[in-house]
């Protein structure tokens, strides 16, 4: 479904991504798991336009992405979940989901996935006319997935969903996670620095040091592989 | 009173200009954090522009509120295609270049505007027709405010109702929000910037254009240099309101509108402006980011 080759992607004159290559397969969830800086971000940024790469080339269901601009980008069903929630502070939780819907013009369709995720997350339903940057962390990283999910996309990358979350709110957003995965049969690419927890739910995983893939292989070999157990997951 | 009354009136039609000239640099600088400096071109190239189709017009014999619309009309049409223009050449080329770089080239435009006019056209006053008529009801007030006036302070609540009309509740004005607020995460729901920031800039540069056409019919002459000092007061405006903001910009527009009036009415004329920057340093030394504005944490 998406095919990354061989990409090597820069921030002005400092190299981030060397020769990077990823596959995801329809219907799977993915995780790209490594420590701070190692180009994590600058992957999915990649994919989704926004740094595009220098080098390489991305396909996404045989199409080549990599020199589109982000909007259609999107408009070819790959939504992101940013680093940071990135919610837009002084639009409401319901116009915050409405821009999530922005390439859409089925209204009703739109208007009955609002309800499917008022159902998934109630406590948003209680805060819709509340401008987005009054929420909590936890309500801030539901409303960001959910504003993903409302483009209804094929392929969703997340940044980092557990970043400073506490641990309940970390398993609830897991279990939505899979939830949609399974339900809506959405690919999910997950990028993630709690890789125990990323390994845990994923299919396969790779693993990436310094702007380079070093491991990919099976979530369940990577959990007992032994430099993955000693660099990431501190056993 | 009565007196009171002319100078509030008088403070309402100049804040109405300034305001229809600010919400384009408050827009502009709200998407992309520019201070367009060549916007108060666009609205003296607005003037201009109405003055040469009023003329030819007017040689035809049509009645002249048919020339006045007429003439706004294309004025409008032609400066946004100059707004348009100039963020293409001069701003989006520099998109990704530091801030200070593309001030410059904003101010490198103004220069290039207006003594591209200047060179066109001359550096005289040139007399500028009021197509705008009297109209019989206003008679007994005409003293203090004329019809003229009356024009531009419909026409311009008229805009700004449209205005908070396409930016509150249509699909580019949430595009337009959503881009100030985020522009990459705006990038990522699938908006294309790149034309959010055009209409930006064509919409900006309709209103400046209207606000030209208006003031020249009041004040009855224009020249090249027109933009610059309608500009800067302008700026003073949006940033008094809270640079960003689009009830803010009016609302400076307003009150340094008022505060002219006043200082010109009571003091003397010669202190309008002294007044108006006065009221600047002290809003800014009291409350830095404006009246409406929100003083933001800069993004990490």
């Amino acid at each position: 479904m998406l095919e990354v080759k061989n990409i090597e992607t820069f921030y002005g004159n400092i190299q981030a991504l060397k020769d990077v290559s990823i596959q995801v397969s329809e219907g799977e969830i993915i995780t790209l798991i490594g420590a701070n800086g190692a180009g994590k971000t600058t992957t999915l940024m990649s994919i989704s336009g926004i740094v595009p790469p220098r080098f390489g080339e991305i396909y996404f269901m045989g199409k080549p992405i990599h020199k589109m601009s982000p909007n259609n980008i999107v408009s070819l069903g790959i939504s992101q979940v940013p680093e940071g929630r990135r919610i837009f502070p002084y639009l409401t939780v319901l116009e915050n989901l409405d821009m999530g819907a922005f390439l859409r013009n089925d209204t009703e369709n739109i208007k009955r996935d609002m309800e499917y995720i008022f159902e998934l997350f109630p406590l948003l339903a209680q805060r819709r006319r509340q401008p987005g940057g009054t929420l909590s962390g936890g309500e801030q990283q539901m409303l960001a997935i959910s504003r993903a999910i409302m483009a209804r996309p094929r392929l969703l990358l997340l940044d980092e969903p557990s970043l400073g979350l506490a641990p309940i709110i970390i398993r609830q957003i897991f279990d939505i996670i899979t939830k949609i995965n399974r339900e809506n049969k959405t690919t999910i690419f997950l990028v993630e620095q709690n890789a125990n927890l990323a390994l845990k739910v994923a299919n396969r995983g790779y693993v990436m040091e310094n702007g380079r893939i070093t491991i990919s292989d099976s979530a369940q070999s990577l959990l007992s592989n032994d430099k993955v157990r000693k660099a990431y997951l501190g056993l | 009173m009565e007196y009171f009354v002319e100078l509030f009136l008088g403070g309402l039609t100049r804040g109405s200009i300034y305001a229809l000239i600010a919400l384009g640099y408050t827009m502009v600088y709200g998407i992309i954090q520019l201070i367009n400096f060549a916007h108060g071109e666009i609205y003296m190239i607005g003037a201009f522009t109405a003055l040469i189709i009023s003329s030819v017009l007017s040689l035809l014999g049509l009645n002249t509120i048919a020339i006045f619309v007429i003439a706004s009309f294309v004025a409008v049409i032609y400066s946004s295609a100059y707004g348009f223009t100039v963020e293409k050449i001069a701003y989006k080329p520099l998109r990704h270049a530091p801030r200070l770089s593309a001030l410059i080239s904003a101010i490198g435009m103004s220069m290039f505007l207006y003594n591209y006019v200047l060179l066109a056209q001359t550096s005289d006053f040139l007399p500028f027709p009021n197509n705008i008529p009297e109209f019989k009801f206003m008679e007994p007030y005409s003293h203090i405010f004329s019809s003229t006036e009356l024009v531009i302070l419909t026409t311009t609540t008229v805009v700004m109702i449209l205005l908070g009309l396409l930016i509150k509740c249509t699909r580019i004005g949430k595009a337009m929000r959503a881009t100030a607020q985020d522009r990459d995460m705006a990038m990522l729901v699938g908006i294309d910037v790149n034309r959010v920031i055009s209409v930006t800039f064509v919409v900006g540069s309709a209103t400046a254009a209207l606000g030209g056409v208006l003031i020249a019919s009041h004040i009855g002459q224009i020249n090249y240099f027109i933009g610059f000092i309608a500009g800067i007061k302008a700026f003073v405006a949006a940033v008094l309101g809270g640079i960003g903001s689009v009830p803010g910009a009016v609302l400076g527009s307003f009150v340094l509108g008022w505060t002219e009036s006043f200082a010109t009415g009571y003091v003397s004329s010669d202190y309008e402006d002294v007044f108006a920057f006065i009221f600047l340093v002290l809003i800014l030394i009291f409350r830095p980011a404006g009246i409406l504005g929100r003083s933001t944490a800069e993004k990490v």
